[in-house]
């Protein structure tokens, strides 16, 4: 954890980089937020990867990227995937970014620890399984417990692209994350309605989903823009929430890696990767198995086709969503 | 006024403008019947029906929504109509996810010949959505007077 | 605001009898930006145009809606009324309330009710709509002819007559196709090369032409009036600039045994061989799948005994890169694969033969010199059959086609009649199902080989040959007299059913040229355009299109050619205004559009743009080319931004379709 810090003042100090981007402690030592470092000063003051360093730093390089100098960054398996992602859609300066890899198992936030018991937390010590420091005393519980909800469906601890390795390069692991939307699948569609309208009716337009997706890096959202014909800001009623988030949902599909971040900024938490993890399943299903940013150069399954892909009313006779 | 009639559903029909719409023509030329309550808009080719219009569609107030375009490798711009067919049928069934009923949506391809086949299906399609009575999991409510 | 004027056409009584258009006029005239409204008996009158434009500088409108026919039918002529009075042709947007309203309902009220209700769908989409131009683009002035068979040929003579460039690209060593390999041509009987050979040298000596032979279309890019075809020259291992065509290396060279496709394999050629003696042009070619030397080294004969020193091994295919105005494909046809057929013991008997192989038979300069002899002992044969149909007319059966491949009666007409002929000895049977001949003297013709030259027409199927101690035994059923018949055959002539060249379906889609089921080639309008392919600028010429005889090709082959010169000889072309833009400022640059736009009409540029305080940003943003970009529209959904919109169906003209009609 201590080597992802030096090696931050040893690029700002060599001169390699100009800035780096990392995490910084907030008000609690579990609230780390992204942030931008131009100085050894600063980062030795501020700089911090821990077990909370679960933000997705790739979308912030669409910004950095393209000012003066160059920046580095620090890339989980999992940001790999958004930082190729956007390469391949031109969204960053490659030759402005000093691209860190670190291996990752698995991160954690104040909400998953509280989840798993804890309470009055003052200090983590990661390892095996966490010893928790908290106002009534230590507190063991196993890591996994208390990961977040998208580690524990990680999907690989390969680092797609990077220009060094913190820890050693991995591989694809398997994962059970399309178990939910199966799940969801075998509903009735009553059941399905009911469950979505429960969880989208929580949704107070908030915009911290958007504002996190490495995906959702419009230049201007369709949703603010007055000439799109669907522009709202507030959240006027049950359907426009829908439609956000149905369209939204649509525009990140076969682009979306699944980083899992907009349900983790969710303040509402409402299971959004469930969306969008529904798109990958159905790609994967009905086009062959396609993860974004895995790679740079294939095609996205939503601009490309076969002749012989199956018809529109494949989904009245597939199994699954279906019955 | 509204009130003694019976409820008809108001269907959408999204027709590209090479095929379908003139399949659309050639089912009006033939004098082939189907319900009033379709109305088609004339879209250059399946590939430009934007997921939104189906939504905007739904949220103010339709109860079916059928896209037409040619049939796949007839498309006037070649390829139009492949895009089209994975864009819909991952729209529709995020739709069926939702719990949106899945026989709200169609896509049919319905080249120029195929007059008979329009009528025929605008015929099912009404019939269907009849069945299925009133959008009202999608529908704005705001929207209705 | 828009200041919209609407105009209700009764069409007679087609709209007026179930549409109460006086109701539509005065329920639309209360539309937000409708300033006039009125119905008329036929808008697309004189009058009913007279008064349209009379309404627009009366009332200074600035949107026209007319409610009548299809759009496909008069929205043209109503662009031009407007144009006319001086309003932007692209500011009328109609409502179909015949074909797709009058026409289909037989409840007045419903009927009325839904023709207000489009009639507010197209006002909406009018107060949205934005003054478009049509811009123009050049036109390339030169034709490229896909084929070099009689329908390449004819085409290209007749544009290069007109004093434009055609080239000619054709994959075999020489140009002539199908009809070089002809003996004779029904029904007057004269030798097909003698009619032919003039036509191909004609072609090489023509300045205008130019013959890319032993080529083909590798890709081919742009929109009509400026295509952009990659060719690929395939490598002859020969040097055409050097070749004299003398023969010396065909004679020499020491492998014998290629099969000859020239005469369908009844004989063998050389590894190194020019097809036949008329061949265009006529230079030698290497078959490296033969050819020693390029196989493993040991060789050179040809290069050896080459005077004009043209021989060279390490040639390679070229790849060539032309602009044409105008493609037209001509691609033919082949008879289709027998061995499928094994009741007609196609693949166990070599005296069972195709008719094009029997052509061969008879040919002066085919493999026996143009003595009918059996390929498999070389005798003269007494019992010839024929049978028709085959593979043509088969219904849904998998080893044949559905349609009927039109030249058969004719050509086994002929065939038999040309063996009674000459060998007045020989017994001819023709099995049919039906003999169709229509065309100019051609039940004269049939009638000739049934009551002139004795040929025994049998309306029947034959069921079965099975080659048996050097004979054919043939069981056939006689329909017409209903009886089993056995007969004891030298030859079985099998008249193959005609398919498209199997280059052509790959050629459609370079071309973005649609193809029936069968992969002929679909015409624009089967009767009123049936030399046009739906894509413009690509026109059809020959067999590709259908199964045709010699005459129908030649005249479709000349109609294709006139419609070319017509292309040509325009300077410009109007663009369709409706083309994709972008919103710069919107722009993500992330390619989605380019890569779904069937046309390579979208290309990005690195752009300065104000950025916050002062700075200047660059940012890669899309442009898109309006004369290539045909208005599909792929983009703006693949567009997530929507920066991406499509002029004249933009999204929220589309959406405002959808809001009227929901409401």
């Amino acid at each position: 954890m201590q080597r992802v810090k030096e090696k931050a003042i040893e690029l700002l100090r060599s001169g390699e980089v100009s800035r780096v981007l990392g995490w910084k402690t907030g008000e609690f030592f579990y609230d780390l937020t992204p942030a931008v470092f131009e100085s050894v000063e600063e980062v030795e003051k501020g700089f911090v990867f821990s077990l909370f360093s679960g933000a997705n730093l790739s979308k912030y390089l669409i910004a950095e990227s393209k000012k003066e100098g160059k920046i580095a960054v620090f890339l989980k398996p999992c940001d790999s995937f958004s930082f190729v992602q956007l390469q391949k859609e031109h969204r960053i300066k490659r030759e402005n970014i000093y691209a860190v890899g670190i291996q990752c198992d698995g991160m954690c936030d104040g909400e998953s620890l509280r989840s798993a018991g804890c309470e009055g937390m003052t200090g983590v010590e990661d390892g095996e399984s966490l010893t928790v420091h908290t106002l009534y005393g230590d507190q063991v519980i196993e890591k996994k417990e208390a990961l977040l909800g998208k580690c524990q469906t990680c999907k690989s601890k390969r680092i797609v692209d990077f220009d060094e390795l913190i820890g050693q390069q991995g591989e694809d692991v398997p994962s059970d994350r399309f178990a939910e939307v199966a799940k969801l699948e075998a509903m009735t569609p009553e059941e399905r309605f009911a469950f979505w309208r429960t969880e989208l009716s929580r949704c107070i337009r908030c915009n911290a989903c958007r504002n996190v997706c490495p995906a959702c890096s419009c230049e201007k959202c369709v949703f603010d823009n007055p000439v799109s014909g669907v522009q709202n800001k507030a959240v006027a009623d049950s359907f426009e929430e829908n439609m956000f988030h149905i369209i939204r949902a649509f525009h990140v599909t076969a682009r979306c890696t699944d980083c899992g971040e907009c349900s983790r900024v969710c303040p509402q938490n409402i299971p959004l990767h469930l969306l969008n993890r529904k798109f990958i399943k159905d790609i994967n299903e009905l086009y062959g198995d396609y993860q974004a940013g895995a790679d740079f150069d294939s095609r996205p399954p939503l601009m490309d086709f076969r002749m012989d892909d199956p018809e529109p009313s494949v989904i009245y006779t597939r199994g699954g969503a279906a019955k | 006024m509204q009130v003694n009639k019976e409820w008809t559903p108001t269907i959408v029909a999204f027709c590209c403008n090479w095929c379908s719409y003139a399949g659309a023509d050639l089912s009006g030329t033939n004098r082939l019947q189907y319900p009033a309550n379709v109305k088609i808009i004339r879209i250059p080719c399946s590939c430009r029906l934007n997921p939104m219009f189906i939504l905007r569609a739904f949220q103010r107030g339709a109860d079916g929504v059928i896209l037409c375009g040619c049939h796949p490798g007839d498309c006037h711009y070649t390829t139009g109509n492949y895009y089209a067919r994975r864009r819909m049928t991952l729209l529709f069934s995020m739709l069926e996810y939702l719990g949106i009923e899945r026989e709200r949506t169609r896509v049919e391809w319905v080249s120029a010949a195929e007059g008979a086949k329009f009528a025929a299906t605008m015929n099912d399609f009404v019939k269907t959505v009849t069945a299925l009575g009133e959008n009202k999991r999608l529908e704005d409510l705001r929207c209705k007077e | 605001m828009q200041k919209i004027g609407v105009f209700v056409c009764w069409c007679g009584s087609n709209i007026a009898a179930t549409v109460d258009v006086e109701a539509v006029s005065q329920a639309l005239a209360q539309e937000p930006g409708v300033v006039f409204s009125t119905n008329y008996q036929y808008m697309c009158s004189q009058t009913g145009q007279d008064l349209i434009r009379d309404k627009i500088k009366e009332y200074g409108l600035t949107g026209v809606v007319v409610c009548s026919c299809s759009p496909r039918m008069h929205e043209n002529t109503f662009r031009k009324t407007c144009e006319k009075a001086g309003l932007n042709p692209y500011m009328v947007e109609i409502a179909n309330i015949r074909e797709q309203c009058s026409w289909i309902h037989k409840d007045k009220a419903e009927a009325t009710e839904k023709a207000i209700i489009l009639g507010r769908a197209a006002i909406a989409k009018v107060q949205l709509n934005a003054p478009l131009q049509a811009g123009t683009s050049p036109v390339k002035k030169r034709a490229l002819v896909i084929g070099g068979g009689i329908a390449g040929i004819q085409t290209a003579l007749d544009i290069a007559d007109a004093g434009f460039q055609v080239d000619i690209v054709e994959k075999k060593p020489t140009i002539g196709g199908k009809m070089t390999q002809i003996d004779k041509t029904f029904p007057t009987l004269d030798c097909a090369a003698c009619i032919l050979t003039p036509k191909m040298v004609d072609c090489a000596q023509n300045e205008n032409i130019h013959i890319y032979a032993y080529s083909e279309v590798e890709a081919v890019k742009g929109f009509v009036g400026n295509f952009k075809v990659t060719i690929r020259k395939k490598a002859r291992f020969v040097d055409t600039t050097k070749c004299t065509g003398c023969g010396l290396c065909t004679e020499k060279c020491p492998q014998k045994k290629v099969p000859n496709e020239f005469n369908l394999g009844l004989d063998n050629r050389r590894a190194i061989y020019i097809p036949f003696a008329q061949a265009v042009p006529k230079v030698a070619t290497i078959d490296p799948d033969y050819c020693n030397m390029l196989k493993n080294g040991k060789c050179g004969v040809c290069a050896k005994v080459c005077g004009a020193n043209a021989i060279d091994y390490k040639q390679q295919d070229e790849l060539i890169e032309e602009e044409y105005g105008a493609i037209v494909a001509a691609t033919g046809f082949n008879p289709i694969d027998l061995s499928k057929f094994n009741e007609f013991g196609y693949s166990q008997s070599p005296d069972v033969v195709s008719s094009l192989e029997f052509e061969r038979l008879m040919n002066a300069a085919g493999p026996t010199g143009g003595t009918l002899l059996r390929p498999s002992d070389g005798k003269h044969p007494h019992t010839i059959v024929f049978v028709q149909c085959v593979g043509s007319r088969c219904d849904g059966g998998e080893k044949g086609k559905p349609y009927c491949s039109k030249i058969c009666c004719m050509y086994t007409a002929k065939h038999a009649m040309l063996c009674r002929e000459k060998y007045p000895d020989t017994d001819v049977y023709v099995f049919y199902i039906d003999v169709r001949t229509p065309g100019k003297n051609f039940d004269e013709f049939y009638r000739r080989a049934v009551e002139e030259y004795g040929v025994h027409y049998i309306k029947g199927m034959v069921g079965k040959v099975v080659p048996e101690n050097g004979k054919l035994k043939v069981q056939a059923s006689d329909l017409l007299d209903n009886r089993q018949l056995h007969i004891d055959a030298d030859m079985v002539v099998l008249a193959a059913a005609i398919e498209p060249d199997k280059s052509a379906r790959p050629l459609a889609t370079m071309l973005t040229a649609s193809m029936d089921t069968n992969d002929f080639f679909t015409e624009a309008h089967p009767k009123l355009r049936p030399v046009e392919s739906p894509t413009a600028g690509i026109f059809l010429s020959g067999a590709c299109q259908g199964p045709k005889d010699i005459p129908e090709t030649v005249a479709q082959a000349g109609a294709a050619a006139s419609k070319v010169i017509g292309l040509l000889s325009k300077d410009h072309l109007l663009c369709n205004p409706c083309t994709a833009q972008p919103d710069e400022m919107m722009c993500n640059g992330c390619s989605s559009c380019e890569k779904v736009c069937p046309y390579g009409a979208i290309t990005y540029i690195d752009k300065e743009f104000r950025g916050p305080n002062r700075t200047t940003l660059l940012r890669r943003v899309a442009q898109v080319n309006p004369a290539v970009c045909q208005g599909c529209g792929a983009c703006t959904v693949a567009c997530m931004s929507g920066a991406m919109d499509l002029k004249g169906f933009s999204n929220r003209q589309i959406m405002a379709e959808v809001d009227a009609i929901c409401k």
